[in-house]
């Protein structure tokens, strides 16, 4: 008889990492190391930065790396989220910072309130010079 | 001979303008196409994410996270996404003129605008006209990360989360094929869970730790982000794609000058040449 085996993804923000059969997976949430076989119950988890070791279904065995993310268990589906970067509260907090100190050194001398006259006037006229720039080419080609 | 030799330098110069957009014209096409597979590399997960957001919302319909129901809408935030570099057409000017006409309906129902802008462009805009620009990130190169975005991120999450803003959107151009590119408003607070996946039966998921409320407040940070993210990739794969079309025309346009030129060139030497031989003959003949 076959050994039953189950999908598993590991995808991240901006690549797929896996994609294939497997027959068992070995990942570390954050209460516990998990051994996840075909047809475990739903589960839903934060996981830990370590391994993914996943039993390939030709019994070869693969290791993978996550940093943190999530793992969704469905019976037969398995979908790891892979974040990319460490991330924490703190860590976050700093991103969220430095992008603020940007927007104020950009913008020193800042009104609040937005002069929407003078926004469109001034898109009026970009795009007046890029119809100008088009009608110029029209005229060349004839 | 004067005008024959000033000529002839101003093709020159053409030239050297011509190889230039030329070049960059074949830049952008390439970095045209290695962000289109980035587009392609990205839609797995936030496929995959809004699947188990879906699952989540519906399991837990009595479990109201703040980020997924909608409250009257009195301040509006946008994240604005705009290219760091110019040459690029119309691009940046048609998607602020699409964000100021949207701003402005806001405005008339007297709802507060807050802004968060990705890419230098947008900064020298919002500079000049005003506007409360609550975060900034620039310099994003052409293969940006997720982390890059964290920052303004969150910023309009802490601000959705204290009230000081009620509804999210994020502006960017959409990737239609190279030659058009559209800009978008798309709404990404309140989040609105897809439809199209059906609950057959009630079932939960087993959770851990045993929280559904933190899982979902990280899983939906994460959707946010990686919506900023592809919205940011679409729009670089905009800016190439623009580039690489004004580059072409202007390519195109240095070769009609420089046949008018050649043309202006050759008349100008023909006119010597004439000259010069009316002159000799005139000459002999005086001998």
């Amino acid at each position: 008889m076959m050994t039953p085996t189950m999908r598993l993804d590991i995808v991240s923000a901006e690549k797929e990492i896996f994609s294939g059969e497997v027959e068992a997976v070995a990942v570390a949430g954050v209460l516990g190391e998990l051994g996840i076989y075909p047809g475990h119950a739903p589960l839903l988890t934060a996981l830990k930065p370590g391994n993914i070791k996943a039993i390939l279904a030709d019994k070869h065995e693969e290791v993978f790396y996550v940093s943190s993310g999530m793992l969704e268990v469905q019976p037969f589906i398995v979908t790891v989220l892979a974040d990319t970067a460490l991330r924490a509260a703190d860590i976050d907090e700093a991103a969220a910072l430095e992008a603020k100190e940007t927007a104020e050194k950009k913008l020193a001398i800042q009104q609040d309130q937005m002069d929407f006259a003078k926004a469109t006037a001034e898109l009026a006229e970009a795009i007046a010079q890029i119809r100008a720039i088009q009608k110029m080419k029209e005229r060349l080609k004839k | 001979m004067a005008i024959a030799k000033e000529v002839r330098t101003k093709i020159q110069s053409i030239k050297n303008t011509q190889k230039i957009t030329r070049a960059m014209e074949m830049v952008a096409a390439s970095k045209m196409r290695k962000a289109q597979e980035r587009m392609q590399r990205a839609k797995p997960y936030a496929k995959k994410i809004l699947q188990v957001i879906s699952h989540l919302a519906k399991a837990h319909s009595e479990c109201h996270h703040p980020y997924l129901v909608s409250r009257p809408i009195q301040r509006v935030g946008y994240i604005v996404v705009t290219t760091d570099r110019g040459l690029c057409g119309g691009l940046n000017t048609n998607l602020l003129k699409t964000v100021i006409n949207n701003m402005k309906e806001w405005k008339n129902k007297n709802a507060e605008i807050s802004i968060c802008l990705v890419g230098g462009k947008g900064g020298a805009f919002f500079k000049r006209i005003g506007g409360k620009v609550l975060g900034h990130v620039e310099h994003l190169g052409d293969a940006p990360q997720v982390t890059d975005f964290i920052g303004v991120v969150k910023i309009m999450l802490d601000a959705y989360l204290e009230n000081r803003i009620d509804t999210l959107f994020l502006c960017s151009n959409e990737f239609i094929n190279t030659m058009s590119q559209q800009p978008t408003i798309q709404q990404m607070l309140p989040v609105v869970p897809s439809e199209d996946v059906k609950l057959q039966h009630h079932w939960d998921y087993l959770y851990e730790p045993d929280n559904a409320r933190v899982l979902l407040d990280q899983l939906l940070t994460r959707y946010i982000e990686a919506q900023v993210y592809r919205g940011v990739i679409e729009n670089i794969a905009s800016e190439q794609a623009a580039r690489m079309v004004a580059m072409k025309s202007a390519t195109d346009n240095a070769a009609e000058l420089i046949s008018d030129l050649q043309l202006i060139y050759n008349k100008a030497r023909q006119s010597a040449i004439t000259q010069e031989l009316t002159e000799i003959v005139a000459g002999a003949a005086v001998v």
